[in-house]
């Protein structure tokens, strides 16, 4: 990977938002270290905008929360942090993302080493129609890794507290688990490539109360070791889980009602949930609006 | 009479009779297609069961009903149907996989390759008869042989063998690359260990069916010159027959034991297409994959 000079880039929209894209001040939290540095990002659909001028800083072993009305960019905006958004032929990324410094979408770097650091879990949960072992032994084996297999697979699934579930089934077909297995079978999956950084994008919305409370339980384990982005619709889900929670919003243009995510704050999880910066979030935080 | 069982009653006998004859055409023009192929399967196999025995296949065409036989037909189609799926099989998937996984749709190119392809599924087969004559036997200079009638053939069905890969290949769901993608799969290895694997089931049934196609096709096999007697069993680069030229011949010599050797060579053709239809019905019922 490329180290990049970040003052070299020129942060347009990140000018704009300057003071609404603020982290947290006078913290703990804020002298970690940097994992994720994004400056002026803006994410293009067939050259229309969906989320634009957003700058913040995401830390390492905590939690980050992206909340917002839907629409406002947030699943966008994660994809970003792993280029999954260069599989759609449409999309354009503008701005910097560094990553530990270097930049994310620089000219040498490869999408596919990106995707083995920064690992993903999806909305629903989506296992391989193979078997238990097969499909957290994928990642694995597509990298090479084909030495102590057995035991890569064991501690990923020990990691996502699925093992004692699964460990005399792991031959059966993936699909025979129920929702919430299925969904931690995925986190286990995307544990096995030892990843830094595992982006979650609502990854307890498609499941019952009970499996998203082990979801819960399971990150605030996992942040110990890696650094965690999650984006969810539920609120008290983000007040539960996250450590920092970065508000998103839609801005509707006047003149030809074109709808634009943006950041609309970004600060410990806490202040944004008791007594947030901006009159837009504490309408959402309170439910007066989305 | 009270009004209310007035209600319940019809509204008038004229709506009745039209949904009776209505029904009634419907069914009649289900019994036509059915009686008529019923009838057909009765005939062949009332006239060709008695002749369907070991001389038939084993034997070669002769002058003389009792020592007639279609070994060389049986063998030469067998021999195609074996070409054939050597060579329609890798071609079409790897069409339908660039043009799934790697052609951007919202360029020209792509999607008049597209248009293209679906209107090539329709081309009349005589035409790549005449395709084959131009090209294969004459501007290859490959002759009157039996390569030339498979790769003919491997061209008529190559169209139905990409729309249905692709079918197959769009049905798998696109979490499931998505998740391959996210783990640090490269898109070789996404389509290699994902995407193919889950299409085969819908793949298979797809070439087969294409295959059966193939197998009655008589049009494009003389125009590349299959000829109507052949004694000695094919080879690659020599002349050849097929089932259905060879069924044809018998029909039209004038003894009458012949038209029966035709019927008996009639069920032989079918036996192989109903085996291959079965088989791919079960493919696909066996393999079916549900998400």
């Amino acid at each position: 990977m490329t180290e990049m000079d970040s003052t070299a880039t020129p942060p347009r929209m990140a000018e704009v938002h300057v003071e609404t894209a603020v982290g947290p001040k006078d913290s703990e939290l804020s002298r970690r270290e940097v994992v994720f540095d994004v400056q002026g990002l803006e994410v293009l659909y067939a050259g229309v905008p969906a989320l634009t001028g957003v700058s913040l800083k995401i830390h390492k072993n905590a939690v980050t929360a992206f909340i917002g009305p839907s629409g406002c960019g947030k699943s966008t905006f994660i994809r970003c942090f792993n280029r999954m958004n260069d599989l759609i032929p449409s999309a354009c990324v503008e701005g910097t993302i560094l990553y530990h410094g270097a930049d994310l979408y620089g000219s040498e770097v490869d999408p596919v080493e990106v995707r083995k650091l920064i690992g993903m879990v999806f909305q629903k949960p989506n296992p391989f129609p193979k078997s238990i072992f097969d499909n957290i032994a994928f990642g694995p084996r597509v990298l090479g890794w084909n030495k102590g297999l057995a035991e890569r697979v064991e501690q990923a699934l020990r990691r996502a507290a699925l093992w004692d579930e699964v460990k005399d089934r792991l031959k059966e077909s993936a699909l025979s688990l129920s929702g919430g297995q299925q969904q931690r079978l995925c986190i286990a999956r995307a544990l096995s490539v030892e990843p830094e950084v595992i982006l979650m994008d609502e990854p307890a919305s498609a499941l019952d109360p009970i499996s998203t409370h082990r979801i819960e339980d399971l990150m605030d384990e996992l942040k110990q070791q890696y650094t965690i982005v999650i984006v969810t619709h539920n609120m008290q889900q983000a007040a539960r889980v996250a450590d920092m929670t970065a508000f998103f919003s839609v801005e509707v243009d006047e003149d030809d009602g074109r709808r634009t995510g943006i950041l609309v704050e970004y600060d410990l999880t806490q202040k944004i949930f008791t007594k947030p910066g901006d009159q837009r979030t504490e309408d959402y935080v309170t439910g007066r609006f989305g | 009479m009270s009004s209310d069982a007035f209600r319940l009653r019809s509204r008038s006998r004229g709506d009745r009779t039209r949904g009776v004859v209505f029904q009634a055409l419907l069914l009649l023009s289900l019994a036509i297609g059915f009686v008529t192929l019923g009838v057909l399967l009765f005939d062949v196999l009332r006239r060709g069961i008695p002749y369907l025995d070991a001389t038939l296949l084993t034997k070669p065409p002769s002058a003389s009903p009792e020592e007639a036989g279609a070994r060389p037909a049986i063998l030469a189609t067998i021999y195609m149907m074996g070409i054939l799926l050597l060579t329609v099989v890798p071609i079409g998937v790897g069409t339908a996989i660039y043009l799934e996984e790697y052609a951007n749709k919202e360029r020209w190119y792509n999607r008049l390759l597209d248009l293209n392809i679906q209107n090539l599924a329709a081309v009349p087969s005589i035409v790549y008869g005449i395709l084959g004559l131009a090209f294969l036997v004459r501007g290859l200079g490959l002759g009157r042989v039996l390569l030339a009638g498979a790769l003919i053939l491997t061209l008529l069905v190559l169209p139905t063998v990409i729309v249905s890969a692709r079918e197959a290949i769009r049905a798998v769901p696109d979490s499931i690359r998505q998740g391959g993608y996210a783990l640090g799969a490269t898109q070789w290895q996404v389509i290699w260990r994902q995407v193919l694997p889950s299409a085969i089931p819908g793949i298979a049934t797809g070439s087969i069916l294409a295959l059966a196609r193939a197998i009655g096709e008589t049009a494009p096999l003389i125009l590349v010159g299959a000829l109507t007697y052949v004694s000695f069993n094919p080879t690659l680069m020599g002349p050849f027959t097929a089932l259905p030229i060879q069924i044809y011949q018998y029909i039209s010599r004038p003894q009458d034991e012949f038209k029966l050797i035709a019927a008996a060579a009639i069920i032989v053709l079918l036996a192989i297409l109903l085996t291959m239809n079965a088989f791919a019905i079960w493919l696909r019922n066996r393999y079916q994959k549900r998400w």
